[in-house]
């Protein structure tokens, strides 16, 4: 759930799709501006966070990745929980994988939130020679899969990504922040986060002085 | 899944979970299976339509009560010392990030046929109507020498060795009667039973600390916290951590069967055909239960009302303890009630649960001294399960088998397990040198 206080917005987004699309790969462009062109199934690292200046609000993602268990599908509820918005990812070198999109935007539509801000990426769109995925619906005769049209049938924002050259990744995190609801009251209570307290007074204290 | 990995772990219950976590965090290559669709095991919350499907027969729960997933009802109701073991787990994996967690708004216990807020510390002994005038005093010095007391420096200890003193003994320097007694020991210091009046009375005086304690670190009115969307997240939170440290995850895999090698030891877990070949396999009890002996019986009763339990000051989650000694019974029995303020019911709804451990076969006579407290309920569930504990050998077999969860109203017992149990597989302890002191909860 997107909480909002001060135009400073805490919103929790989550990523989703198959194996190898490159959800990692696009929040560590996010988030740390690097690209790695061999990157090692997620280990060690599934939660980051990364604050947005826009005009009128501040917004703070904190971002969820798959760990792994997108794999035989044991995603855990709480994994969809309170999540303000999420980001389908597909590979734009696999009709397969965008088959597979599909089911995760199904997948999410049981069990996210209906106000979810939801944004579809074809990722790798620099292996514009290996593309497989079309962009834009076209009359000749090959069954060429189109994402615009399936991204507007089905009300989600799309763009064509590429984590490696990093076009369009951090404009699909603006999108996203520009589109999550303003002062949104809590639905439901917040509750206490347990952490430690020397990390909390150091917290405090910078926001005293 | 025909791969070599050092541990498959079975059941996805909360142990399991963070056992899982705790080793892939080491560094070992573990797979976690489960045969259900769903995480958790005996440890999950349900929602509305899996609850009728367990105990209605029927996927089709009433309309009136809300839609099925605003529910997550617990099928093993436990609270969280708010300074206890788990939360020191929680803070040393991290996994805290994952879960949002609410203070328990009471803590009560049932004393001569009323209900009762449970006096903490000296303050509230005065206060309490549990106690006569003169009992009062009596029972405001014995909670001073309690809060005052430190383990390592003797001038506390107002010459009493409390490793050879007994809890009886101790208590009768203060002159404390059997009412007050009982209520210390099972409502503070969290006994099932009366045998720690004869045992040395540090473990009480301990557990009497920690209940003052996780009291004072959030200010409510129990020292109990509770996590958002019930018990099922805690599994599901561990085996995020597992799996972010390289743990593989599969649910729906039927049949998990122990593949033992000539020499009696676990070498492989076979699914569906396919085997699985691992170091070790560490399970809950319902996947080798050849290898475990019941010990027990939990009774257990789940109530949905429309109103807070009585005499609880309208608490939207409470505890209420009801000594074995005055019900005329072996072991104490509990009650515990959380609703939509922790997001495990729509606004409007409470659910409680009673439970005891089983003297009878009749959980519904057993349990009727609770369910009288409740005042008028929705809808009753009475359930019963058996509770197992390990017969096997570790270094004979390699099998790491859980013991059931019990009835303990908190998670200590549970960690006390799960630690030991990560202490046979990995022959070391559980570094948990957090500063629990320092730790404490912050507003979101």
């Amino acid at each position: 759930m997107a909480t909002s206080g001060n135009n400073s917005i805490n919103a929790k987004l989550v990523l989703l799709g198959d194996m190898g699309a490159g959800k990692s790969s696009l929040v560590f462009r996010f988030v740390k501006g690097q690209f790695l062109e061999f990157q090692e199934s997620t280990i060690g690292a599934a939660f980051f966070s990364q604050t947005l200046a826009l005009n009128d609000a501040t917004v703070k993602f904190e971002i969820w990745d798959t760990a792994g268990q997108e794999r035989y599908h044991s995603l855990a509820p709480m994994y969809y929980r309170g999540a303000a918005a999420a980001i389908i990812v597909y590979d734009i070198t696999s009709t397969e994988s965008f088959e597979r999109a599909k089911k995760w935007v199904q997948e999410l539509q049981k069990q996210g939130n209906p106000n979810m801000v939801t944004a579809l990426a074809g990722n790798k769109a620099d292996l514009e020679d290996k593309r497989k995925v079309a962009l834009e619906a076209k009359n000749c005769g090959a069954p060429v899969q189109e994402a615009h049209t399936y991204a507007e049938e089905n009300g989600l924002f799309f763009k064509e990504t590429s984590a490696k050259t990093a076009t369009n990744v951090n404009e699909i995190f603006h999108e996203i922040a520009k589109r999550l609801p303003r002062a949104q009251p809590a639905q439901h209570p917040a509750g206490v986060v347990l952490t430690d307290r020397a990390a909390e007074h150091s917290r405090t204290s910078a926001c005293c002085t | 899944m025909d791969e070599e990995y050092d541990v498959i772990v079975l059941g996805t219950g909360l142990k399991e979970c963070i056992l899982s976590g705790l080793l892939s965090v080491d560094g070992l290559k573990v797979l976690h299976m489960d045969r259900n669709d769903y995480y958790g095991g005996e440890s999950s919350s349900l929602n509305l339509i899996q609850l009728w499907k367990r105990f209605r027969g029927s996927d089709k729960p009433p309309t009136h009560l809300g839609p099925s997933r605003d529910y997550n009802v617990d099928m093993i109701p436990k609270f969280m010392m708010a300074n206890g073991t788990l939360v020191r787990v929680l803070i040393h994996t991290d996994v805290t990030k994952y879960l949002s967690f609410k203070a328990v708004d009471g803590s009560y216990v049932y004393n001569k046929g009323k209900v009762h807020k449970v006096p903490a510390t000296d303050m509230e002994a005065l206060k309490s109507p549990l106690m006569g005038l003169f009992e009062k005093r009596r029972a405001r010095k014995f909670f001073i020498y309690v809060q005052d007391y430190v383990e390592n420096d003797p001038k506390t200890h107002d010459g009493l060795d409390l490793t050879r003193v007994s809890t009886r003994d101790l208590i009768k320097k203060y002159g404390l009667d059997d009412n007050t007694v009982d209520f210390i020991g099972h409502a503070l210091a969290l006994h099932r039973d009366d045998y720690y009046l004869d045992e040395p009375a540090l473990d009480t005086v301990k557990r009497m600390k920690l209940y003052a304690e996780s009291l004072a670190r959030f200010q409510g009115g129990s020292p109990y916290i509770y996590p958002l969307y019930g018990l099922g997240e805690l599994p599901q939170a561990f085996a995020r951590l597992s799996a972010v440290y390289g743990g593989t995850y599969m649910l729906n895999k039927p049949e998990c069967t122990v593949e033992f090698d000539e020499e009696g030891k676990a070498c492989g877990v076979t699914s569906e055909g396919e085997t699985a070949r691992c170091k070790k396999v560490v399970c809950d009890p319902s996947y080798l239960p050849n290898r475990v002996r019941k010990l027990g019986k939990v009774a257990r009763a789940i109530a949905f009302m429309s109103h807070p339990i009585p005499n609880t000051n309208d608490s939207p989650s409470v505890q209420v303890i009801l000594p074995q000694k005055q019900l005329g019974r072996k072991s104490d029995m509990y009650l515990f009630c959380c609703s939509y303020t922790h997001n495990v019911a729509p606004k409007g709804k409470f659910i409680a649960f009673v439970s005891t451990e089983a003297e009878t076969d009749h959980p519904d006579l057993e349990l009727k001294p609770g369910i009288d407290l409740l005042g008028p309920v929705d809808e009753l569930f009475f359930d019963t399960y058996d509770r197992f504990e390990p017969v096997n050998e570790p270094s004979l077999d390699n099998c790491f088998i859980s013991a059931s969860y019990d009835a303990t109203t908190h998670f200590e017992s549970t960690v006390t397990d799960v630690l030991s149990m990560y202490r046979r597989i990995t022959g070391k302890d559980v570094d948990l040198s957090v500063d629990l002191s320092a730790a404490s909860a912050a507003e979101e």
